[in-house]
């Protein structure tokens, strides 16, 4: 097992490396000047010129890099250019929104989804099977900036239960969890309805296994062969879509975030974008591949636990 | 007696669910968030939006109908030969945090600004001053190294206020000012907190905090409305949406004008835009009133110049660029290009740029010329059509107030040279009488009319939704401002 573990690290250190040196170069060859863009049309050339040197940017690329990854390193992203704040701070705040509402939404996905796949997956061919597969099908095709605006129009404009958007603070949990409902509704429906379709499919594989039948032969119901055998191992398709399904919605919610005006990461990178500010697109950019990556190291990890053969192979 | 502790029961319910926090507090919703809260550096409308006459105050400032009027200079002198202004400041006024606004303040903040390494976007506003003398606490004397009609004016920008030098450190993050009302909290990304000042030196706002959010979406921003989340809209960015918010008593819509020249740009150096006769026949090319009715649902008043309609100074040169489809076509004949030609049409983001972009288009092809339509982010556009002037059309608004001077800077993005031009405006920046300005401010109008330098296309409105017991905003954004020291609840 540690063994397996080191292996998995050294080439998540690897992947680092490499996606530094690619996010780097490409947010620096995006064409527009941070410096011009902040100033506007009527600016002078001195100006900008004194505002690029203020941000350090007439310094050479290479040395500019060596300076990013190694305040990384220590833990210092650098200063935003445009909101004159730490990185690591706005980070900080930002991530207290994308986090708590990608859990969140994550959890309602999986409350529905485990059991309408498992209930779907023991009734076969049924009414109840159908049902659950022609909604999942709905599921998966709505978007879900789409369903997000229903959601809005019929919980906070019509029945005024909730607001349409923006995010009060964790000062009251209990309002905050309030604001995030509503988002984590609208980005927990595909994913609920994609993994419901992953595990009804994954059991049914898994049903038709030949210690499956040694099960059922020695006396055990379908159902229970279902809950003590089946179950256990077609969870490893099952933990692949999830943990996937959690970097998406960490880094993917940016179209969720606009729609209820959340003020979230994803918010934080298209903003960052737009106003050319460099160094926070490009520390945000690499903190959820760091935690992409770190999801998939984690979720490698389940997997040898859930399957000691791949323990092995390692 | 009974049935007064019953009403008066209820009313306290009332009170306490919705209307005692309600009535002395507001939500404001722009649709962009400032990037930082430094008025003097970085050209972000947003950051005037919130601050400019809340919580930063000039010399002078616009009201709500783009007037100069007094600020922090109380009344001010002009020497006979135009080139000194000695401004006397208001008596006791204080910075937020408690230090004292004085000579001294206004000598630093006008020094910085045009300074050697000043980052201050508007640094040509302050490019005549030669001296900034401190007299007493009380009395300051700016001396300009050559007159400039524009001088009060320039003052009144919120690229001009007086700022204080124990907190310009940190003015970004934590805005310091004189205003009536006092920076509170940000959290970036979602809102921004703004509480009266007890202090203020003039006439106390009626309203008690203020909360600014910044909704881009249409939608969001529909919703947000609808739903009650905030309580007015500065610049609501779904104008398809506007006839429902006047139909509802809840609401009031205000259409008012702003300073933005909707214009469609013309690479005056390129060819073939470098024969004033092409450059006319895009003029007449192009219906004004699709574009204005397609693109922004009839918000927007066309145009025949450079020049505000609301100004009193405007003149009507619509007749220069009648819509006339066969004039075009017989002009680009003239110019040799019976057959059209075609040219690039780089697009920044805004909705009047982006669909006035396809109406446009579709427009010249009726004349014969095709369009290359690219959509830009900002900071691409100014990098390659403002910078590189690597274009031959875009659309885009001046939203700069009184900005018919960029036609006399050959450098600027559409090329356009013309020194008879340049004369007029040197003689009206060396002059402060009210009627040869307006004689010359005329005459500029005319010449850019008449060289077709653009097409002169609309000037864009701005449209504030808001509670209907609200009252005291400006419907007209003169400078890009939500002021709200005349705002409140109705009675």
């Amino acid at each position: 097992m540690i063994r397996f573990a080191l292996g998995r690290l050294a080439s998540l250190t690897a992947s680092l490396i490499v996606a530094s040196i690619v996010i780097f170069a490409v947010v620096e060859v995006i064409p527009g000047d941070p410096a011009a863009f902040m100033l506007g049309v009527n600016a002078r050339p001195d100006t900008i010129a004194a505002l690029r040197a203020e941000m350090g940017l007439d310094e050479p690329l290479v040395s500019r890099y060596a300076a990013w990854v190694g305040g990384m390193v220590q833990g210092n992203f650098g200063v935003s250019w445009t909101y004159k704040t730490p990185v690591a701070t706005l980070i900080a705040d930002r991530i207290w929104v994308s986090l708590p509402l990608a859990i969140y939404a994550l959890t309602l996905s999986t409350l529905v989804a485990f059991p309408a796949g498992i209930y779907a997956a023991s009734r076969r061919g049924g009414a109840g099977d159908t049902a659950i597969m022609g909604a999942t099908q709905l599921g998966v095709a709505i978007p879900n900036f789409w369903f997000a605006m229903i959601l809005v129009l019929i919980f906070a404009i019509n029945l005024r239960w909730f607001s349409a958007g923006g995010f009060p603070g964790w000062a009251d949990p209990w309002a905050a969890l309030k604001a995030l409902t509503l988002p984590a509704i609208a980005l927990a429906l595909p994913q609920a309805a994609i993994l419901a379709r992953v595990m009804r499919s994954s059991l049914l594989d898994m049903l038709g296994e030949d210690f499956i039948r040694t099960a059922r032969a020695k006396g055990l119901t379908r159902r229970q062969a279902l809950w003590r055998h089946a179950l256990r191992n077609a969870l490893i398709p099952v933990l692949t879509i999830i943990g996937l399904q959690f970097s998406f919605l960490l880094a993917g919610a940016i179209i969720i975030e606009q729609v209820f005006f959340l003020p979230g990461l994803g918010r934080l990178i298209f903003q960052a974008i737009s106003a050319r500010d460099l160094i926070v697109v490009e520390s945000v950019v690499m903190l959820l591949v760091f935690t992409v990556i770190m999801v998939n190291f984690i979720v490698d990890l389940t997997y040898a636990a859930v399957d000691p053969r791949l323990r092995a192979r390692a | 007696m009974h049935h007064f502790k019953r009403l008066a029961a209820s009313t306290a319910v009332v009170l306490c669910a919705s209307g005692a926090l309600a009535q002395d507090s507001i939500t404001v919703a722009i649709q962009l968030e400032p990037p930082n809260l430094d008025p003097t550096s970085g050209a972000a409308q947003a950051i005037d939006s919130v601050l400019y006459a809340n919580v930063f105050e000039g010399l002078t400032r616009f009201d709500a109908d783009g007037a100069i009027i007094r600020g922090l200079a109380q009344s001010w002198d002009i020497s006979e030969d135009g080139l000194t202004y000695t401004f006397n400041l208001a008596a006791g006024v204080t910075f937020h945090d408690g230090t004292t606004m004085d000579a001294e303040d206004v000598k630093f903040s006008l020094d910085r600004a045009r300074a050697e390494d000043s980052t201050n976007a508007q640094k040509a506003l302050f490019a005549d001053i030669a001296e900034v003398t401190v007299i007493d606490p009380l009395i300051v004397q700016v001396t300009l190294s050559q007159p400039n009609g524009m001088f009060l004016f320039n003052m009144a920008w919120g690229d001009a206020v007086i700022v204080a030098p124990e907190s310009i450190d940190t003015i970004a993050t934590n805005p310091v000012g004189t205003g009536p009302f006092t920076f509170a909290d940000w959290v970036q990304g979602d809102r921004l907190e703004l509480t009266r000042n007890e202090n203020y030196w003039g006439a106390a706002p009626a309203l008690e905090s203020a909360t600014f959010r910044f909704i881009s979406d249409p939608t969001a921003a529909f919703a947000a409305m609808m739903a009650e989340d905030v309580d007015v809209f500065v610049g609501f960015p779904a104008p398809e949406n506007l006839p429902q918010f006047e139909a509802d008593p809840r609401f009031q819509v205000l259409n008012g004008n702003t300073e933005g020249e909707t214009i469609l740009a013309m690479n005056n150096k390129v060819a073939p835009f470098d024969n004033p006769l092409v450059r006319r026949a895009v003029t007449h090319a192009i219906d004004r009133q699709a574009i204005i009715d397609g693109a922004m649902f009839g918000q927007g008043t066309p145009i025949g110049t450079h020049f505000a309609p609301h100004n009193p100074d405007y003149v009507d040169l619509l007749a220069n660029s009648q819509f006339d489809p066969a004039l075009s076509r017989s002009l680009l004949a003239e110019a040799g290009l019976a057959d059209g030609f075609t040219t690039t049409l780089k697009l920044p983001p805004p909705s009047y740029a982006r669909r006035g972009g396809e109406i446009i288009a579709s427009q010249l092809r009726e004349v014969g010329i095709e369009t290359e339509i690219t959509n830009l982010e900002w900071a691409q556009w100014i990098e390659e059509v403002f910078t590189n002037k690597d274009f031959g059309l875009s659309i885009v608004s001046h939203t700069e107030p009184m900005d018919i001077n960029i036609y006399a800077n050959p450098d600027y993005y559409f090329q356009y040279d013309n020194a008879d031009f340049r004369a007029v405006l040197d003689e009206l920046n060396a002059t402060t009488d009210p009627a040869g300005r307006s004689a010359l401010l005329a005459q500029a109008q005319t010449i850019i009319s008449e060289d077709y330098v653009n097409a002169y296309l609309f000037q864009l409105g701005v449209a504030t939704v808001a509670r209907a017991e609200i009252t005291g905003l400006w419907v007209n954004q003169p400078t890009a401002a939500v002021d709200l020291t005349g705002v409140s609840w109705g009675n």
